[in-house]
């Protein structure tokens, strides 16, 4: 990053001097658009909303991530001594609940979507600008509901709701969750909707689909499995409530329904919310790889197209959570072989990223360290997801730490290292402020470290034979427990940081340049903070996407 | 504007009639049979509803393949739930 001068403090004989409090780019930014909280609650300006998603699915981390370190805590000790066999049911379901449904899928694409998404295409806002806003309301609602579950005594059943554990024997909160969820839905589908309508008639002229950033393409992706999958959930969640509250028999065999149903369609839409997390984290690296190589990225379409193939073959691959549930193993068999497919498009990424690197002018900027961080865990999640897709380890491992180490790997390791990298890239662009870059480099650093202390020795938990959502268990596995309790405080540590050097930023922080990383797109062609209408003239693009100078090496000059 | 709000009415006197048959169905056919009488007359309401309501007899191209899609993608989850079920 160039950096600028520090020259912060005002001239206190010069009135008009506001040193470095306010730029003349921040005057006339979206952040200044306005200063009353009407301005801010009723905003229909994107970046505003994606402001307001930023603070959202920060406290929900936070609330998610305090039950993490209640559960850690109490696995230190083989004794369940911190929380009731109870208590412990209700953290690690409000755990996964708050994770799932109020961070991970609306991270990155809420936030970084949403402020990103017309300013890569060159347009002044969504395709519907009010409808951006309901779905965040709808999401403070859902969110309140899932608080409300939380002071009224707690649900117990897992993030995944099984019947008939839901629907006949849990005492805890379940519809008042359900209820959360099924609204915090339809933010989810609002906002996919409006994605999807905004990148096929917004882009502006010259912005052709073979020249859209690959964190769009992949944001498509994302859209179309929030509007195609997110209904089922709904429709899933409203018969829980039906058989629980008014006796219709769906899921409860005496009632003639059939329990396996349930983990069918749980998992039609929850396996591809699985790739509705990471497939934005896919794109945020795309970017941050190119930015950092200062490369045009290696096989576009290669990389575009697999984000289209996850999206659909992701679909076709839920039956691997069920292997040992009951289903078929003639389904099982089909269900492992498409588990093993939707492999190989994740894995041409991972080839295209490496290939983009390969004698690039790599940069060890805090981005480039995240999205390095998130190539090295994704694919270590990956291929553990392939070990569980195989009929017969799957037998052994089901249910184990196994499982709650490979999907950590996927959504921790992989979406929040991309959502931080993400912060750490477009920080400057949204808030016109650089930060010290010795402290984001120590960030991904510990993230790093702490993550895979905390994550690896579940692998070797899982395959001893340790089953998640117990907090008893036997002597001999505690050193790895508390090693990867040791892990999650760093990483605890390591998640506050930002909180200090991000926040301090905002105030001395050096301005930033429009294009501080020198990066090639349309967000970097406006001043940072952008202005309330993005482009003061609409851009038009005759250039590729990621126009980095072509650099010849000595003996191919011609 | 009076055409169009007779064919809206005729749709939905349509609708009803194809309820009615719903639940005359589920009385006097039993079965196999009644899942396909039901799906049947189900796949009857969700064309009208798409080509009358959801106005894609006026509509062309993209906004058709969307549609559609939607279909393909209800066709997936009822036959690999039905995979497992008929060979469990």
């Amino acid at each position: 990053m160039t950096d600028v001068p520090i020259n912060k403090r005002a001239d206190p004989n010069d009135i008009r001097d506001r040193g470095l409090s306010e730029t003349p780019e921040e005057r006339a930014s979206y952040l200044r658009a306005g200063h009353t909280l009407r301005s801010w609650f009723l905003t229909t300006d994107h970046k505003r909303i994606a402001l307001l998603y930023l603070v959202s699915v920060t406290f929900f981390f936070f609330v998610g991530g305090i039950a993490a370190a209640l559960i850690r805590i109490d696995l230190l000790t083989p004794e369940g001594d911190l929380l009731s066999n109870e208590g412990y049911n209700r953290a690690f379901t409000l755990h996964g609940v708050i994770m799932v449904w109020f961070f991970l899928i609306p991270s990155i694409p809420n936030t970084f979507g949403n402020f990103l998404i017309p300013l890569m295409i060159g347009a002044k806002d969504l395709a519907f600008p009010r409808l951006n806003l309901l779905s965040w309301y709808i999401y403070v609602i859902g969110g309140l509901c899932t608080l409300f579950v939380l002071v009224a005594g707690g649900v117990d059943t897992g993030w995944t709701f099984y019947t008939p554990l839901s629907s006949m024997f849990a005492h805890g909160q379940v519809v008042m969750a359900a209820t959360a969820v099924f609204i915090v839905g339809f933010s989810s589908i609002l906002t996919g909707l409006n994605f999807i309508v905004t990148i096929h008639k917004l882009r502006c002229p010259g912005m052709t689909w073979g020249r859209l950033p690959l964190f769009v393409w992949s944001h498509y992706a994302t859209s179309l499995i929030l509007v195609l999958a997110t209904p089922v959930l709904s429709i899933t969640l409203a018969l829980i409530a039906a058989e629980r509250l008014f006796g219709v028999g769906v899921f409860d065999p005496k009632l003639g329904g059939d329990p396996l149903l349930y983990q069918h369609l749980f998992w039609f839409y929850s396996h591809p919310a699985v790739y509705i997390m990471v497939l934005p984290g896919l794109g945020v690296v795309s970017e941050l790889v190119t930015a950092a190589a200062r490369k045009r990225v290696f096989g576009y379409w290669f990389v575009a197209g697999s984000s289209l193939a996850i999206a659909a073959v992701g679909f076709l691959v839920w039956g691997h959570h069920m292997f040992v549930a009951g289903q078929s193993m003639y389904a099982s068999a089909v269900f492992s072989f498409l588990s093993l497919v939707v492999a190989v498009p994740s894995a041409v990424k991972v080839y295209n990223w490496t290939a983009t690197l390969y004698k690039g002018q790599i940069a060890i900027d805090p981005p480039f360290l995240f999205a390095a961080s998130f190539i090295g865990l994704f694919v270590f999640g990956g291929l553990t997801g392939l070990v569980l897709a195989m009929l017969a380890v799957d037998m052994h491992v089901h249910d184990t730490y196994f499982v709650i180490a490979h999907f950590h790997y996927i959504m921790v390791g992989g979406t929040v290292s991309a959502y931080f990298g993400a912060l750490h890239f477009w920080w400057p662009k949204m808030f016109g402020r650089t930060y010290p870059m010795v402290w984001g480099r120590i960030m991904a650093l510990l993230i790093y470290l702490g993550f895979n202390l905390t994550f690896f020795p579940q692998f070797i938990l899982g395959y001893l034979g340790m089953p998640r959502r117990y907090h008893v268990y036997p002597p001999e596995w505690q050193v790895w427990n508390v090693l990867s309790s040791t892990g999650a405080s760093i990483l605890g540590i390591a998640y506050l940081l930002p909180f200090v050097y991000l926040l301090w930023s905002l105030r001395y922080g050096p301005p930033a340049s429009a294009n501080p990383w020198g990066a090639a797109g349309l967000e970097w062609t406006v001043p940072s903070p952008p202005p309330k209408e993005n482009f003061v003239e609409t851009p038009v693009v005759d250039y590729p996407a990621y126009n980095y100078p072509m650099e010849m090496e000595e003996g191919a000059r011609g | 504007m009076e055409q169009a709000r007779k064919r809206l009415a005729t749709v939905w006197l349509a609708l009803l009639a194809l309820l009615a048959l719903t639940v005359a169905g589920s009385f006097t056919v039993t079965g196999a049979a009644s899942a396909v009488v039901s799906f049947g007359v189900a796949a009857a309401k969700v064309a009208l509803i798409f080509w009358f309501f959801m106005q894609l007899r006026t509509e062309k191209g993209l906004i058709r393949v969307f549609a559609v899609g939607a279909i393909a993608w209800l066709a997936i989850l009822l036959t690999l739930v039905t995979i497992d079920k008929v060979t469990r």
